[in-house]
């Protein structure tokens, strides 16, 4: 059963499954936390510390909880019925599940990009546009900019500046997946959580969406859950290993890739399970 | 195919083959006949509506006033007119509700024992006999007010239409892909703007089209309006006089003993029938979207 939410102490903290490398100040700080659907547990006494301005990669087979911690950090896990949790998370050292906190502007300040590209059937304009729509933001100069700046730094501009009114759903799945990149971005949050964002796109798209999000990094603190390891090795400055809803290891890309510590950690990047 | 032939997958299957075969072919043929045959109950059944509605069929019969007996003129104008009316009442009362009604079950409380309960009696309600709604409208209505009116036939319809309505309605908000709410969440959105901008606009063509079904089987009914609405020989003029139907006119007239009046109630079905194809026609061709 899950343990009754308490305002967390951070200090009390035991780093017991992990191995922190805290590279800057941390960011988004994951304290002792468990999470449950339902009666079920998926994710075990999580503790993590991501760094802002950085790609942190969670790796691990499927099931293993690392989508589930994910959707935590804005919380849209609370979309599903029947879901628990314990411990806390803190962004900039303020708890996401303090009573103060509006889940709703919560999430205005993390975009979130999801596994399968879901941009609105609307047109592409007003696909990049949603995010300032729902805060009231009317002022066309504003919106232009918006839609400008938010494309182009998704490298997608030049493809599409002349069909910004036409429906989005006429674009290529790369092209899609880099829409809702924009779109997520729109509203210039911090952070940006990314759901296997390449697993539906070929291997060109991919690397397209691989180098924006080095690219994105200067701007954004990234979280990313993938498949690939190479993916993994690829972009992320930080690796997290999860199994069976655990964080087995939590280290710099490059050491979890050349000398991780733990065991379980060298069989799944090995290919030895997974 | 021939069945006499040497190819290598003949002489291999044997004899049994061509038993097969002709056993296949039979069965084809005889779901073909079957299939066919439920086409013959709706085509002479139109046959015949074609045969004794179309002589009186003018202009005059879709404007005019039922005749007194014996006499030979006038229409069922009236009556076009009064199941308008009554179908009119009934949706403003129940596309609201049930639209409404799918939306909180669907989108705002989709696991609450509150929903579950409202879904099954929803589901209850589409069996109901319509005459029941009429009954109810009955006590509801007429007994309150005083009088038969179009209201109490608009507030029987509005019972029978709002089940049709309410369930159609959340079967199309359930057609609109989880991905939508997803992204429209993540993005900040609140439950009433990921509904009001992304859901709606997605599930609005299959709801429209619970609600023009609804129209359809509402404006074809009779007992619902038989002892609600009454009937009335001249045009409606209140919303709280008995007022007539199409679906009462054909049953008054169908059983009067002059062969001019029997006439006019085929003619009225034949109208009636048209209304309600039409309609179903309508909202198959309008809002019939591919799924994506």
């Amino acid at each position: 059963m899950p343990n009754s939410f308490s305002p967390s102490d951070p200090h009390q903290a035991t780093s017991s499954s992990a191995t922190l490398v805290p590279l800057e100040p941390s960011f988004i700080e994951v304290k002792e936390f468990d999470f449950f659907y339902g009666k079920k547990q998926a994710l075990f006494d999580i503790n993590l510390e991501i760094p802002d301005r950085q790609v942190t990669a969670f790796i691990g087979p499927s099931g293993c909880g690392k989508s589930t911690l994910l959707r935590n950090f804005n919380r849209m896990n609370e979309l599903i019925p029947n879901v628990s949790h314990a411990g806390d998370i803190t962004i900039h050292g303020t708890s996401i599940f303090d009573p103060s906190v509006e889940i709703i502007a919560l999430r205005r300040r993390i975009g979130m990009v999801f596994q399968k590209s879901n941009p609105f059937p609307m047109s592409l304009y007003e696909n990049v546009v949603y995010p300032l729509r729902i805060t009231g933001q009317r002022q066309r100069a504003v919106l232009d900019e918006t839609v400008e700046r938010s494309l182009k730094a998704v490298v997608l501009w030049d493809e599409v500046k002349d069909r910004l009114h036409e429906s989005a759903l006429g674009l290529s799945g790369g092209q899609l997946q880099r829409l809702c990149i924009a779109r997520a971005i729109a509203s210039q949050p911090e952070i940006l959580l990314m759901d296997e964002p390449c697993s539906a796109l070929d291997p060109i798209a991919t690397a397209k969406i691989e180098e924006l999000i080095v690219e994105l990094k200067k701007d954004f603190t990234i979280v990313i859950v993938t498949h690939s390891m190479h993916q993994a090795s690829r972009i992320s400055d930080l690796t997290a290993f999860f199994y069976l809803g655990k964080l087995i290891e939590f280290d710099q890309t490059n050491k979890i890739f050349t000398a991780p510590i733990q065991k379980q950690t060298e069989d799944y990047i090995t290919g030895r399970f997974g | 195919m021939s069945l006499t032939g040497t190819h290598f997958f003949h002489q291999q299957a044997g004899r049994t083959s061509w038993v097969r075969l002709v056993r296949n072919q039979a069965l084809t043929l005889l779901c073909f006949l079957l299939s066919a045959l439920t086409l013959v109950p709706l085509f002479s059944l139109l046959f015949l509506l074609l045969k004794k509605g179309l002589p009186l069929l003018n202009f005059n019969v879709l404007t005019g006033l039922p005749p007194a007996p014996g006499l030979e003129e006038g229409g069922f104008g009236n009556a076009i007119l009064g199941t308008a009316m009554m179908v009119g009442i009934g949706l403003i009362l129940a596309a609201p509700l049930g639209i409404l009604g799918a939306i909180f079950i669907h989108e705002y409380a989709p696991y609450a024992r509150f929903s579950a309960v409202v879904r099954f009696v929803a589901k209850l309600l589409t069996g109901i006999p319509s005459i029941i709604c009429g009954a109810f409208a009955f006590a509801f209505v007429v007994l309150t007010t005083g009088n038969f009116s179009a209201l109490a036939g608009g507030v029987a319809l509005a019972v029978l239409m709002l089940p049709t309505i309410l369930i159609a309605s959340e079967q199309a908000l359930r057609g609109v892909s989880s991905s939508y709410r997803d992204a429209s969440y993540g993005l900040g959105a609140t439950a009433f703007q990921t509904i009001w901008h992304i859901v709606l606009p997605e599930a609005l063509p299959a709801i429209m089209m619970g609600v023009m079904i609804a129209i359809a089987r509402a404006a074809g009914e009779t007992a619902p309006v038989l002892f609600t609405a009454l009937f009335n020989q001249n045009w409606a003029h209140s919303l709280m006089a008995p007022t007539a139907s199409l679906s009462v006119f054909i049953y008054n007239f169908s059983s009067l003993p002059y062969s001019y009046q029997v006439q006019m109630a085929w003619t009225a079905s034949l109208i009636l029938v048209f209304i309600v194809t039409g309609i179903n026609i309508l909202a198959q061709s309008i809002f019939r979207r591919n799924t994506h």
